[in-house]
Formats: structure tokens, sequence, C-alpha cells
């Protein structure tokens, strides 16, 4: 099976899965804290819609994970805030 | 990178954009269908990608579905449908003919300088607001629903579902068959009421909505799923992730019955309350809108499908939220009229508007899609958002998820600085101002302006967006000249 | 919904007057938008009974798509310059006395960059005749201006620092002066609209007329803005507003990178012009939700609302031309708004000796949510017969007048 790194772990995924999709399936439900009150998210519409399942893939923030397809040896990354940390100095 | 030009361009390719796609190209034209996804299909017909046998339980309208699949299959062989697969379209220009913007996976753009077009965007889940919904393991019910029969993923394994509206039986039904085990259906009006209404059994029965709940019945009844008329949601509970939902009764008016609450475990719950209609496109278009049955806003359109922009039909639930059997019709009869709206020689195309087969198919399609939008009215009286959530919210309850907008929030915002209706409450607040662009919040921002201004209710004003979505400025910066990898073919992925 | 006020009770010459509105204020101002939110503030805090009425609700027309940057930077040396001057003291003042937090005001100051040198040198020589009339000015070195602008793209020429420059949220603004002018006796009436005037034998203004029937007053003030023209027709003294569209692209919410307001030379030039066609330049800086706001586009198109994908284009490209990074972040939202100008780009403040009675406040183009300020305190002193603080005969409303004769 193919599989994504995320946070540095190894996630399996079906073919044709979508990031959001592969993490729900292997029990991790939030993946972002929000730029207000640091609170978590993860998938709620699950189509594109909210964006609150906003990732960092491959150094790209903000990606929704509900609708990118997973890819093997992706690099996936949790994220805080506006997700553009690496900006701010 | 502009492509050559068609005919008709279809956005949207769920059950009323693959069917126009179909028909335009049935009546001879050349057709561009562009969708967000990654395969045909929209929101009703998901599919995993081992394909939509392996899901066939899921799916009703499992046949159409297929002979859909054949035709386009058919046209995008011979070159007269050209399929663009996980292209976003961002905007729509209007000259002589219409420019379609995409962006492809948000890397680069992609053009279709079209005739006409149908435009086919579908719907979302309605949410309301309540103590907790923001919390991780909280889902729309399209988004359990989706992740499911596309995915296979259950989205927990002690499921709460809740809200209003048929589609809550069928998500929960999709659940308890894969394992979850579902803890109650909590519908917030009567439920199946609607079954015994003599006017709708006809209806129902033609189109085998009745065969469903039935089905459904037998479902719920071998998972031991517990269906709770006139019951509710009022609160998620949880530290990090959801743990717990509060559920309650409701009187005829839609309140709170005090004392009926009830607090019961859980790790996941979906939620939905219909649909809202997505219509940033139309809307950017020019098209005239109106509130529906629903309290949703809807684009206007006329016997053919037409909205009042020229060239510009309209097909599905951008329409009115009426599920995907309507859609198919609508969308049909839209392509047809987008194909006949491009002025080439229709005498010499074997399907023209005055050929008898035409003529028998759209009269038939016509009093179809009449029978199909009562039922469709009927459903929005049966199934009404309860005014309960408003009591039910907390000074600190989220309105708007992406900027954090409390209740209380709105609320100062109308008391001091006299906001009176959801444009001005966004410009104030910021609700509906992130991300989603006010998608999620707007129907909510809406009803809790109306409250507390003492004002009218008017969805309107938060669904203009120019943007239909984020566009990367390097993107953008590129203009006509973006950098499309040349191996790019025309047949999505 | 607007608030729809309906006709009520009769008065003496059995007329009907408007609910809600006190039988005969002193001051009617027509329009809530900025200008007219800071004219009803200075009017009731000097004592006048002030009602406001807008035919939407408040913050209905370009106060609600614009930004709000309160500059001198992008004024040439003359009577807009004073008048930026004066804006920019009384802003300070009001947010010390309303709490700038409740509308974002910062005085965050403007850099203005350059290039080439060429362009660079003309930045220094408005700067030095800018600084003779009391503006502040730093000149920014090529090599200093990433201790201003870390992310600016590395090329450029230099740049001019004016640290009085500052940013307001102008819906925020324009609500809570409206707050401020409520607090002080003023009455706010959306969903009214001014359909005329009424005057006496001697050809003063007797009473606004309205869809919800009319209003006794002495006094009336045009602050309607981009309308402004229309408006003062009905009102039996036309001056000559028209709008200049402007395009904003707003982006996903960003840390703090972009610290100033920050503008390319052309922006001066493009302001003061008067060429019909499309002109852009880039503006660019953050706001304190984290949004990036990008524009500044001209053109005049009359009030066509349709999206401009080649101003967007351009302003995309501009933008990302001066901050690099920029390329990668998503525009989510973008807007377009009408600015109110006249022929000569002044604004047009002040009593119309044509109807007695009758003021005007509008006409600010891109500056009225600045220019705003000095505006309601120069109105309100007209209306109380007191000495203006400068010199107002540029924005005299008779220059129009005199130019048809
Ligand atoms: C998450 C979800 C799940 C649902 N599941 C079911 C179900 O299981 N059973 C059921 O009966 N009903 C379901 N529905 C209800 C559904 O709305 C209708 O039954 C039916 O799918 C409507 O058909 P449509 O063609 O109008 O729209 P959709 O099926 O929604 O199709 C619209 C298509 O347009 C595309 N699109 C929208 N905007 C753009 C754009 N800017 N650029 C490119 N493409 C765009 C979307 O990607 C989508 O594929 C669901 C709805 C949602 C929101
Ligand atoms: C893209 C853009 C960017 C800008 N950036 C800046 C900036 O950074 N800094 C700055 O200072 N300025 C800026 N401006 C300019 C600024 O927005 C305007 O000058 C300012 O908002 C004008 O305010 P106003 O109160 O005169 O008019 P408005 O805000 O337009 O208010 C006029 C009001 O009059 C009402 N009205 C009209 N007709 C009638 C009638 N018959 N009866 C009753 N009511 C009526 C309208 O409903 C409206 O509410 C920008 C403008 C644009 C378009
Ligand atoms: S879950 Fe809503 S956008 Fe991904």
């Amino acid at each position: 099976m193919s599989t994504f790194w995320f946070d540095g772990h190894e996630v399996p995924f079906r073919p044709g899965a979508t990031i959001g999709a592969a993490l729900l399936a292997s029990g991790i439900r939030s993946w972002r804290t929000t730029r207000g009150q640091g609170r978590p998210r993860g998938v709620f519409c699950g189509i594109g819609v909210c964006f609150d399942c906003l990732a960092t893939v491959d150094g790209r923030p903000n990606q929704r994970a509900c609708l990118t397809p997973a890819r093997d040896g992706m690099d996936v990354r949790s994220q805080e805030g506006t997700g553009h940390g690496e900006f701010a100095g | 990178m502009a492509s050559s030009p068609v005919d008709v361009c279809v956005v949207g390719a769920g059950p009323a954009g693959l069917t126009a796609a179909v028909a335009a190209a049935t009546a001879g034209r050349t057709v561009a269908l562009v969708d967000a996804g990654a395969r045909p299909g929209g929101q009703f017909w998901r599919h995993s990608p081992a394909g939509i046998e392996a899901d066939r339980a899921l799916h009703h309208d499992f046949v159409k579905y297929r002979q859909l699949e054949t035709g386009l299959a058919r046209f995008v062989q011979t070159g007269q449908i050209r399929l663009l697969t996980r292209h976003q379209v961002w905007t729509i220009e209007r000259g002589a003919r219409f420019t379609v913007r995409a962006l492809k996976a948000g890397e680069y753009e992609r053009t279709v300088d079209a005739a006409a077009l149908v435009l086919a965007p579908g719907a979302y889940d309605r949410q309301v607001p309540l103590p907790g919904w923001e919390l991780p393991g909280v889902y729309t019910a399209g988004g359990a629903q989706a992740l499911l029969k596309e995915h296979g993923v259950l989205v927990g394994a002690r499921v709460l579902v809740a809200g209003t509206g048929p589609f809550l039986l069928s998500v929960a039904a999709g659940l308890a068959q894969r394992g979850a085990r579902v803890v109650g259906v909590y519908e917030a009006n009567t439920g199946l009421g609607w079954l015994h209404h003599r006017s709708l059994r006809a209806v129902v029965r033609n189109f085998g909505k009745l065969s469903e709940g039935i089905h459904y019945a037998g479902t719920f009844a071998r998972h031991r799923v517990w269906y709770h008329p006139r019951s509710t949601i009022v609160a998620a509970h949880g530290d990090t992730e959801v743990r717990a939902a509060t559920v309650a009764r409701l009187t005829r008016h839609g309140a709170v019955v005090p004392g009926s609450e009830r607090r019961i475990e859980v790790d996941a719950i979906a939620v939905g309350w219909g649909f809202t209609p997505q219509l940033e496109l139309p809307v950017a278009l020019g098209t005239r809108t109106e509130v529906d049955a629903d309290g949703s806003e809807i684009v206007l359109v006329g016997d053919w499908q037409q909205s009042s922009t020229p060239g510009v039909f309209v097909a599905g639930e951008a329409t009115g939220v009426g599920g995907a059997a309507l859609a198919r019709v609508e969308g049909e009869i839209a392509g047809y009229a987008a194909a006949w709206y491009v002025n080439v020689d229709h005498e010499s195309a074997s399907f023209h508007p005055r050929s008898r087969r035409a003529e028998r198919r759209l009269s038939w399609l016509r009093k179809r899609r009449l029978t199909l939008r009562a039922f469709a009215a009927a459903m929005h009286r049966a199934h009404p958002v309860p005014p309960s959530w408003l009591d039910q919210l907390q000074p600190d309850t989220l309105v708007c998820r992406c900027e954090e907008v409390s209740v209380e929030r709105l609320r100062t915002a109308a008391d001091d600085l006299g906001v009176t209706d959801a444009r001005l409450a966004k410009l104030l607040t910021r609700t509906g101002m992130g991300w989603c662009q006010g998608r999620v919040c707007g129907y909510a921002t809406a009803c809790l302006v109306a409250r507390f201004a003492g004002t009218g209710y008017d969805p309107r004003g938060l669904t203009e967006r120019p943007l239909a979505v984020p566009v990367p400025l390097g993107v953008l910066a590129h203009g006509a000249a973006p950098a499309v990898p040349a191996d790019e073919s025309w047949r999505g992925e | 919904m607007p608030e729809v006020l309906g006709p009520v009770g009769g008065r003496q010459s059995g007329e009907r007057t408007v609910r809600g509105v006190s039988a005969s204020p002193d001051v009617v101002i027509i329009g809530a938008g900025m200008v007219g939110a800071a004219c009803a503030s200075y009017a009731a805090r000097a004592g006048l009974t002030v009602t406001v009425v807008d035919r939407g609700p408040i913050v209905a027309g370009s106060t609600g798509a614009g930004e709000g940057n309160i500059l001198v930077s992008d004024k040439e040396p003359g009577p807009e310059l004073e008048l930026a001057l004066l804006s920019q003291r009384l802003w300070t003042e009001l947010g010390e006395e309303l709490d700038p937090a409740s509308f974002e005001l910062e005085p965050k100051g403007g850099l203005v960059v350059a290039e080439t040198l060429d362009g660079l040198r003309s930045l220094y020589d408005l700067a030095i005749v800018q600084g003779a009339r009391g503006v502040r000015t730093m000149a920014v070195d090529a090599e200093s201006l990433p201790h201003y602008e870390p992310h600016l793209a590395p090329d450029l020429a230099g740049g001019v620092h004016y640290p009085q420059d500052l940013q307001v949220q102008p819906m925020l603004a324009a609500a809570c002066l409206l707050r401020d002018a409520r607090a002080h006796g003023a009455q706010v009436r959306t969903g009214v609209e001014v359909t005329g005037a009424r005057r006496d034998s001697n050809g003063r203004l007797a009473a606004l007329l309205t869809n919800v029937g009319p209003i006794p007053t002495e006094s009336v003030v045009n602050a309607t803005g981009t309308w402004g023209g229309e408006v003062s027709a009905r009102l039996g003294a036309p001056v000559p507003v028209l709008p200049r569209r402007g395009f904003v692209l707003v982006t996903e919410p960003l840390p703090r990178l972009i610290r100033h307001k920050v503008y390319a030379a052309e922006y001066v030039a493009n302001v003061a012009s008067s060429e019909e066609g499309l002109e852009t330049s880039a503006v660019v800086e953050g706001t304190d939700s984290g949004t990036v706001l990008i524009g500044a586009s001209r053109e005049r198109v009359g009030f066509d609302r349709t999206l401009s994908v080649p101003v967007l284009q351009r302003l995309a490209a501009q933008a990302t031309r001066l901050f690099p990074m920029l390329a990668s972040v998503s525009a989510i939202r973008a807007y377009r708004g009408f600015r109110p100008y006249c022929p000569d780009h002044l604004p047009v403040i002040g009593a119309d000796p044509r109807v007695p009675g009758v003021y005007h406040a509008c006409g600010h183009e891109g500056a009225g949510i600045g220019l705003s300020a000095a505006t309601g305190h120069l109105i309100a002193a007209a209306l109380a017969g007191k000495e203006p603080e400068i010199a107002v005969s540029a924005f005299s409303p008779l220059r129009f007048v005199e130019e048809a004769a």
C-alpha cells in the first residue's frame, strides 16, 4: 500500500484517496489550529467548501486536504494559524 | 492556456451538468465539461476509484449513471465532449462569447471559449451554528456521506445523525450498513410524516421515494437505528474533539421542550439542514435570483432553464434544491436549449428543436420537471429549519468558523453599530470574510441579523463572490500566458 | 432590509412628516457613508440637532467598497494637502477620544518606493516640496528598504517614508462615528431616499423631500459621495461628481508581513491624472485581520460592476513585482468600488449660495476616508457660522459654475 508522510509519520492510503480521507481512516481527525483561538480543526464539509481542513502539502500551506489527492511519499504537515509561519520574522 | 473554442461549456459534472453535456452533444454541438472533482458524477454519483460496481449498494439510480457515463465516454472518444476534471472555475467573462477561466489543481489557469454556458454548480450542506459545532468530529451530513461513498471512510464508530430532511435517512443507513453504530437519527420535523400526505403519496410512489423509505426502514430495523422525529441536536461537547451530544425534543413550533435534553456519548456527529445552492458563478454573470421556499437564494430560470443573462442556462440545485432526479431533467433541457441557442444550422442536425423526437422528449421532460418541482416544494415545506437553534446559541458560539466571529459579536454589531443586513454584518464583524467567503455561515448570519436587528430575513448580500475560488496571485499575475505543462491532455485524468 | 419608516401624523400645513425624525432638525445629512458620518459627528458635537438619512443601510456606498488609508504622502502641495494635514490631526484626536481599536486606527506610516533612479529622483523632489508644507518625510535608500519592509523585491531604487500616514477600517470608522453622533443626540434613518427639496418664497431651503415624506429643515448636507451629482441636482444646486472605478484584491490571512502602506511611485501620478483609460499602480497594505489588500486601479466606466480580469491580472503582477513572496499567496476575494470624482479632482465642501441652506460634502475621489474628518469639521464650522480652520475657496461649489460661464 502507498503511504505519505504526515508530521513525520507514515500514513497509508488507498489509490484515489484524498489526504483528508487517508488521515481520517488512520484516526487523525485534526491537523490545523485556528489563528484566533488556536482551536483544532479537521474535515467538516468534505467537499472543498468550508476550508476547515487546510494542511501544508509539500511545502505549500493552506491546501484543502479533502480535495487534494494523496500521492506516494508526499510530505503533509499540520499547520498553525495562517499556515504561513515561515514568513514571519 | 486557451483551448480551441467550443459551442457549449458546461460547468459542473453532477447529475445536472453531466446530463446537459450529453444532451448538448446529442444535439450536435461541441462541448467542454468542466468540474472541480477528480471524476464526473458530482455530489450524487460518488464512487470509490475501484469503480462504482463495488459500491452499488450505496447508489440508487445506478442505471442512469451507467447510461450517462457510456454517453459521455462515446462523445469524449469522438472529441465532441472535452472533459476537464480537477479544474475549478474561478470566473467567467462575458463578451460576444464566454471565457471560462479554470484553475487546474490551483497551479495554473486554463481558459475555455464558448458561445453558450450551462451552469450546474450544485449545492452544499446548509449548516446552522450550535455550541460545539466547530469541534473535530462534527461533520456535515453530506461530508459524512461523501467520505463513505467515495473513500469508504466511516466518520466514527458511534455516530449521531441530526438536522432535517430525507437525506439524513440515506446518510444514517449508509453509516449503519458499513458498520457504524448510529445512535439515533434526530429529525427536527415530523420526518416521514409527508408519506401520509395524500397529495404527495402519488408523487412519491411515482419516483420511488416510497420504496426508498421502506428500504431505509428495513435498514434501520436491522441495525437497530432509532429514528426520532421532532427532535434535534442542541450542542456538541468535547475538548479537542467531539465526545458527546445533547439532544432534545421539539414542540410543534420548533422550540426545545424544557427538560427533554439528553446527553449521548458519541465520537462523531453528522448534521444537515438541507442544502445551499452554489451561486457565485451565475451571480457574477448578472443572473436574476430569488429566495426559494427553503430560504435559499436561487437563480431564476425560464422554461428553457435560461437565466436572465442571454446565453447562460442554469440547471440542478442552483435553480432550487430538488435532488438528483430533478437535476437530471433540468440538465437535459438546459443542454438542448444551450445547443439550440448557439446559432448554427439546426435543420441539418439529427436532433433539432422542431423534430418530432425532440418535441416529444421535451414535453415529457417538462411534465416531469413540474412534478418534481412540486415534490421539492412540498419537501421544503415539510422540512423547515426550526427556530430552536437560535435559542440554543451561547454568546461565545461561533457563527463564522473561518474568522471565529461569535454570536455576541454579531449581537453587539446590531445593537451598537447599526447592522441591519447580512452585508453590513460582514463588513463590520468579518463574518463571512474568511477562506470560505460566507458559504458556511451565510444562512445563519442572515437569520441572526434578522433576529438581532428586527429586520426581515434576506440571504442576499453574501452570495456575491467575484472570485469563485481562491486564486494564487502568481497564477493571476501570469495572465493569459500561464505555464501550462505541454503534456496536459484535454481528457482530464 | 433597510429600516423603512412610514409617514405619520399631520403637521400644521397639513403635511406629513417622517416618523422617527425629530420634527425639524437643524440639519439633515444625506448619506451615511464616511463623509456623512464625520459631518454628523462634528455637527452633533457642536450642539446641532442632526438627522442622517440614507436610502440604503449605513455604509451602503463607496465607504464599504474601498480601503482605509489616511494619506498625506500622495498629495502634492495645494489645497488638498492642507485638507489632508488637518484630517490627519483630527483622525489622531478621534482615535484618542473613541478608542483607536474600535475602528482599527493604526499609525502605520507610508512607504513609497521607486523602481528606477529617475523615479526616485522625482519622489525626492515631491518629498522636498511636501516637507516645506509640514509633511514629515524621510528618504530611504535601497540598502535601507529591507529595514522598513523585509519582503520587498531586492532590486528597487529606494523610496520615501511618510510617518504621518494612517490607516483605519473604513466601515467600522463610519459606523463608530455614526454611533458617536447618536451619542450626541443625532438620529440615523436608513431606507430614506432624498428625491428633492422645497424652498420658501425667498429661495431658501425649507424641507427635504423623501420617499417617505418631507422633512422640514433649514440646512442639508449633501454627503452622497459618487451620487453627489444626482442628489445635488435634486436639491437644485448641481455639482459635477462622477464615478471612477477601482478594484481591490484581498489575500488569504497572513502573518504581519507588510508593515506600512507600500506603494509604487507611479501611484501619485495616477491619482492626479485625468486619463479616461485604465491606470493601475501597485498599492499594497496589510490589515489588522491579516489579509493584505492590493490596489489600485482607476477607470472611467460609469457604474459598471463587472469583474475585469485584465485589471486583476495587472494588480496581481504589480503587487508580486513589489513583494515577490505574494506569488504563492492566494487572493480569496475581489471587490470594486466607485470613487466620487470632480473634474479638477478636488472635493466640493461648503455652502452653495444658489440654494441657501444647501451644503455639499462630496467628490473626495480616492481620499474620502482620509479627508472625511477635516470635511466634517469644516462643515460643522460652516453650519455654526464659525471661521473655517483652513482656506476653503478651492472647494467651492461655485467653481464649476464660473468655469461654465
Ligand atoms: C456533500 C454532499 C453529498 C450529497 N450526497 C447525496 C447523496 O448521497 N444522495 C442524494 O440523493 N443526494 C446527495 N446530495 C444532494 C445533491 O445536491 C443532489 O442530489 C445532486 O447531486 C444535485 O445535482 P447537481 O448536478 O445539481 O449538483 P452536484 O451533484 O452538486 O454537482 C455540481 C458539480 O459542480 C462542480 N462545481 C461547482 N462549482 C464549480 C466550479 N466553480 N468549478 C468547477 N466545478 C464546479 C462540483 O464539483 C460538482 O461536481 C449531496 C449533496 C452534498 C453537498
Ligand atoms: C477601490 C477604492 C479604494 C479606495 N481607497 C481609499 C483609501 O485608501 N483612502 C481613502 O481615503 N479613500 C479611499 N477610497 C475613496 C473612498 O472610498 C471614498 O472617497 C469615500 O468612501 C466616499 O465616502 P462618502 O461618504 O462621500 O460616500 P459613500 O460612502 O458612497 O456614501 C454615500 C451614501 O449616500 C447614499 N445616497 C446616495 N444617494 C442618496 C439619496 N438620493 N438619498 C439618500 N441617500 C443617498 C448612499 O446610499 C451612500 O450610503 C477608495 C475608493 C475605492 C473605490
Ligand atoms: S473539509 Fe471543508 S474544505 Fe475540506
